[in-house]
């Protein structure tokens, strides 16, 4: 089982090389010479050439890899110019504001797409494997911009039943204090429940946007997956076995279904993540999208390789986690046997 | 010199239009996807000349106006034509799009092709290239690209490329991987042929039908990644019309009722996307029925 | 009393591009403890009844007629709630590629006890140690040591024992045996039906053996009955099936099958395909168009023709013995 997940981890060493390789690579791509961008436009010829001594730009490619290398691990991010704080700081304390929207989308998505799945499978030709298809097909044509705002629009400015689609929290309420940096846990840790159905409300119509797009994968991933399985050879000897029939669907069935599913988790969470990025500003929520935007938008450059990094760590992480769950699901991936 | 003979992927034209009438009836969507895409195709074309008014002309109606008899969806906060700016953005973003695609398609097929032919070394190169691409969140990935390579259209063309690629590689590498041992191109080998040649006679082109469906089963995504870029504020800038970039602009009025600024540009985005997804899912269907899910 | 009656069985499958009528008016009887050869080509609907025996049909098909009836219950009857009282109790089934019919990720041990929580009230360190006396019981060696095991640890001959195993767990009063010995080995499959015959007598089990193997059928079974699209054309005691067979299309058969010191070029193939059972203007005998005794009252209902004691064909030109 060790075995199993420190191959795990040591495959992931690769990827995780690529990435650092590739952010470097992009802020060293920068259009003209990174040093009078890094400067900005009040850089006196003194200041480039400060910054380029400084970023060590006057050094040879590889060089200037290992010193980007070692001020990464020193936490040194750079700095935003906007703000002046350290990138790191800003992309940690903003960070689990995108995670607790991430997560609850996923979970939405999750809850939804595989009962869904399961039914579908189970009852071909029925109108809800019509409406599985439906979805899987019109969700991934779904703009999750657009459908943010069309979200707001109706449950907002129609109905009134969301809050003003603006952050985390309504003005008037203030943020709990930080343990998680996610509200729900954090107002409940303090007993604030006024807070956590305020948080709550914030979160539901961004969650939501995020799981209609990720839902259709999933759904249609559990679909043929429990499709192949329920034909498989195993469940007809379960079937003869005379075992129950939610055993067969759940301890047989679905089981095998999810090693697929997991297989195409990865893909989903690169979705999300990305989207994650639209919706944060549709919503104006407060994580590191939302700030990767608004310094995009001023030409800060080291804020979006901060936050470009960040992500791809993220999702490193992220695959490598499905990596090693779907190791300990499926015993003909482990090694030490 | 022998002509390559097809292989296993498709089968004869008879029996095709048998599997697309059978596609056409299995699902009538198909078709209305089939009419819908002509439709943005004429649009992508002709569409300046079709708009009843000038796309970048303010005030041609009074700012802020709902939809009417003089502009069927509306006008925005300056006074332009939403219809036709809608009608004139179909160029940019399928031609976004199209130019994305049509670029991966050629490297990843090439890149794919060699690995899966050679083998490898080059196999190493193009698959490490592949998972490096992949180990990114995509849209992030093509984000930072824009960001640092600057804010052009040619550069959101290119990042939708790049982000791309690894399907178009994995495509053309598990296909060439399997026609390099076939019949026809050992044969060819025997015959004296040289690598090249066999590479660009024999395996390119029976890679071209999965690399087709590859490329219709990518078009919506890759609009809908153009279009999420030009929302964010890269690449596109104003007063072009293109989709995203004017849902970015009606975003603000939703919240106080406009929301004709963002819903027509939105629909049309959407309605473009499902229209290439649905295309898609039946020439895959055509193409490889087994596949059908 | 016969333990399994099947009579005048009819099943269709109602698909995209038509009716298949998969079995038409079958009927057989196995008794307590005997053995039956379920025989015929691939696609002639053994594995269908046999799915029909136990409940575990296709959702597309539809029994249209008949019943069956095991210890005199009807176990068509209450829409099969009485075969669902029974399956994996007294009547169990184990199938061919015995690697790939077993869950893939999960223990085998757990998979018999699986069976053994649904249908018994063992529990907790009884239940695993009677799993183990289970598995002990197919000739599994280290049994302890297997329970742990996944199916693609072990090889196909044990899976196959696993499959038993599972299959005898409750000591089912029939075995229904669908090709048990296909992917397997030569040698592994001789254990495997030695194994299957040794249990049935062990404990009495009556044993449906299902196979297009006339010499597998010929070793291990008292009974046959030949089928032939949806058909059962002739059945009877092994021996006089194989020594008079009174079908054509069961003639042909013993002949193709390879016996003793048979050498291959005497093997006679059989000439044609099954006929597409879909189609509406099937004769009434379904052999008919590949029959060398074809004339035109094939078409016309078959007729019994008692060969002899317990010996039956469905023909209109059957092989008479005062002829032969």
């Amino acid at each position: 089982m060790l075995a199993t997940i420190l191959k795990r981890l040591l495959g992931a060493i690769p990827n995780l090389i690529g990435v650092i390789v590739v952010t470097f690579l992009l802020t060293r791509a920068l259009p003209g010479d990174p040093a009078a961008f890094f400067a900005g436009p009040a850089g006196t010829a003194e200041a480039v050439e400060e910054i380029r001594v400084k970023l060590g730009l006057n050094k040879s490619l590889p060089e200037q890899f290992l010193l980007y290398v070692r001020d990464l691990s020193r936490g040194d991010w750079g700095n935003s110019l906007a703000t002046g704080q350290s990138v790191l700081t800003e992309l940690t304390t903003r960070l689990p504001a995108s995670l607790e929207l991430t997560l609850c989308g996923l979970v939405l998505a999750v809850v939804i797409a595989i009962p869904l799945g399961i039914l579908a499978a189970t009852r071909p030709g029925s109108w809800i494997d019509h409406l599985c298809r439906g979805i899987a097909t019109a969700g991934v044509s779904l703009p999750t911009f657009f459908t943010g705002l069309l979200l707001a629009y109706i449950f907002y400015f129609l109905l009134g039943w969301a809050p003003s689609p603006l952050g985390r929290l309504d003005p008037y309420l203030s943020s709990p204090p930080t343990v998680t940096g996610f509200y729900l846990i954090d107002s409940l840790l303090v007993g604030d429940l006024d807070v956590f159905v305020g948080a709550a409300k914030q979160l539901i119509l961004p969650a939501v946007t995020l799981a209609l797009f990720v839902l259709a994968p999933l759904a249609r991933m559990t679909r043929a997956a429990m499709l192949g399985v329920l034909s498989a050879d195993f469940i007809r000897t379960a079937r003869a076995a005379g075992l129950a029939p939610t055993t067969v669907l759940f301890t047989y069935a679905f089981r095998n279904a999810l090693l697929p599913v997991m297989t195409t988790l990865g893909m989903v969470f690169s979705f999300l993540l990305g989207s994650n990025v639209l919706v944060e500003k549709v919503f104006a929520w407060p994580g590191i999208g939302s700030f990767a935007i608004e310094a995009l938008v001023a030409s800060d450059y080291a804020p979006v390789q901060g936050f470009v990094l960040t992500m791809a760590l993220l999702y490193v992480f992220l695959n490598l986690a499905i990596d090693i769950a779907y190791g300990l699901v499926d015993p003909r991936m482990r090694i030490d046997q | 010199m022998t002509k390559a003979t097809p292989t296993l992927t498709l089968s004869p034209w008879p029996k095709r239009w048998a599997t697309l009438r059978y596609v056409v009836a299995e699902n009538p969507l198909s078709l209305a996807a089939f009419l819908l895409f002509a439709l943005l195709v004429l649009l992508a074309l002709v569409g300046p000349w079709l708009a009843p008014f000038d796309a970048l002309a303010s005030n041609v109606g009074a700012p802020l106006s709902p939809p009417s008899g003089a502009h069927w969806f509306g006008t925005d906060a300056l006074g332009r034509d939403i219809l036709s700016r809608v009608m004139v953005a179909a160029r940019l973003d399928l031609g976004i799009a199209v130019a994305a695609v049509g670029l991966s398609c050629v490297l990843g097929g090439l890149g794919g092709a060699c690995a899966g032919y050679f083998g490898g070394w080059t196999e190493r190169i193009v698959g490490r290239i592949s998972d490096t691409i992949m180990a990114f969140p995509l849209f992030v990935l093509a984000m930072g690209i824009v960001a640092a390579l600057g804010n052009t259209v040619a550069n959101i063309v290119l990042a939708t490329a790049i982000i791309n690629l690894p399907f178009y590689i994995r495509v053309a590498r598990a296909e060439s991987a399997v026609l390099r041992n076939a019949g026809f191109v050992e044969a060819a080998r025997l015959a004296g042929n040289s690598e090249a040649r066999l590479l660009f006679h024999h395996i390119i082109p029976n890679i071209l039908p999965p690399m087709t469906v590859q490329i219709s089963l990518n078009m919506g995504w890759a609009i809908l990644n153009a279009a999420g870029l030009s929302f964010i504020g890269l690449g596109v800038r104003p007063p072009a019309a293109e989709w995203g970039i004017m849902v970015a602009e009606g975003a603000q009025y939703i919240v106080s009722g406009e929301w004709w600024i963002a819903l027509f540009p939105g629909a049309v985005l959407m309605l473009a996307v499902f229209c290439f997804n649905l295309l898609g899912d039946s020439l895959r269907d055509l193409v490889d029925p087994r596949r059908r899910t | 009393m016969s333990l399994l009656a099947v009579e005048n069985l009819s099943l269709e499958f109602r698909t995209r591009s038509g009716i298949v009528r998969a079995l038409e008016n079958v009927s057989l009887e196995l008794p307590e403890g005997g053995s039956l050869g379920l025989v015929g080509e691939s696609g002639s609907g053994k594995s269908v009844l046999s799915f029909a025996i136990l409940g575990i049909q296709d959702a597309a098909a539809r029994i249209t007629a008949g019943r069956i009836r095991f210890a005199g219950q009807d176990l068509l009857a209450n829409e099969g709630r009485a075969m669902k009282a029974l399956r994996g109790r007294e009547l169990a089934m184990i199938f061919q590629n015995p690697r790939v019919a077993l869950n893939p990720i999960r223990q085998v041990g757990q998979q018999i006890e699986d069976v053994l929580r649904r249908h018994t009230d063992l529990r907790g360190k009884t239940l695993r140690a009677r799993a183990i006396e289970c598995l002990a019981e197919v000739r599994i060696p280290d049994p302890e040591r297997r329970y742990a095991a996944y199916p693609f640890e072990l090889s196909g001959g044990m899976c196959q024992r696993v499959m038993i195993a599972i299959a005898l767990a409750c000591r089912p009063r029939l075995l229904i045996a669908d090709e048990p010995t296909t992917g397997l080995d030569v040698t592994t499959q001789a254990a495997i039906m030695r194994l299957i015959r040794d249990l049935g007598h062990e404990k009495g089990m009556a044993t449906l053996l299902i196979t297009h193997d006339l010499g597998l059928a010929r070793e291990f079974c008292d009974k046959l009955a030949v089928m032939h699209a949806g058909h059962i054309v002739e059945t009877g005691p092994t021996e006089a099936v194989f020594r008079t067979p009174a079908h054509p299309y069961a003639a042909q058969l013993t002949r193709a099958t390879p016996v003793g010191q048979d050498r291959l070029e005497n093997l006679a193939a059989i000439p044609g395909n099954l006929p597409d059972l879909r189609r509406t203007d099937l004769p009434a005998c379904r052999f008919a168009e590949r029959c060398e005794r074809r004339a035109d009252d094939c078409a016309i209902p078959l007729p019994r023709y008692e060969v002899g004691a317990g010996h039956t064909a469905f023909c209109h030109h059957p092989t008479r013995l005062e002829a032969a």
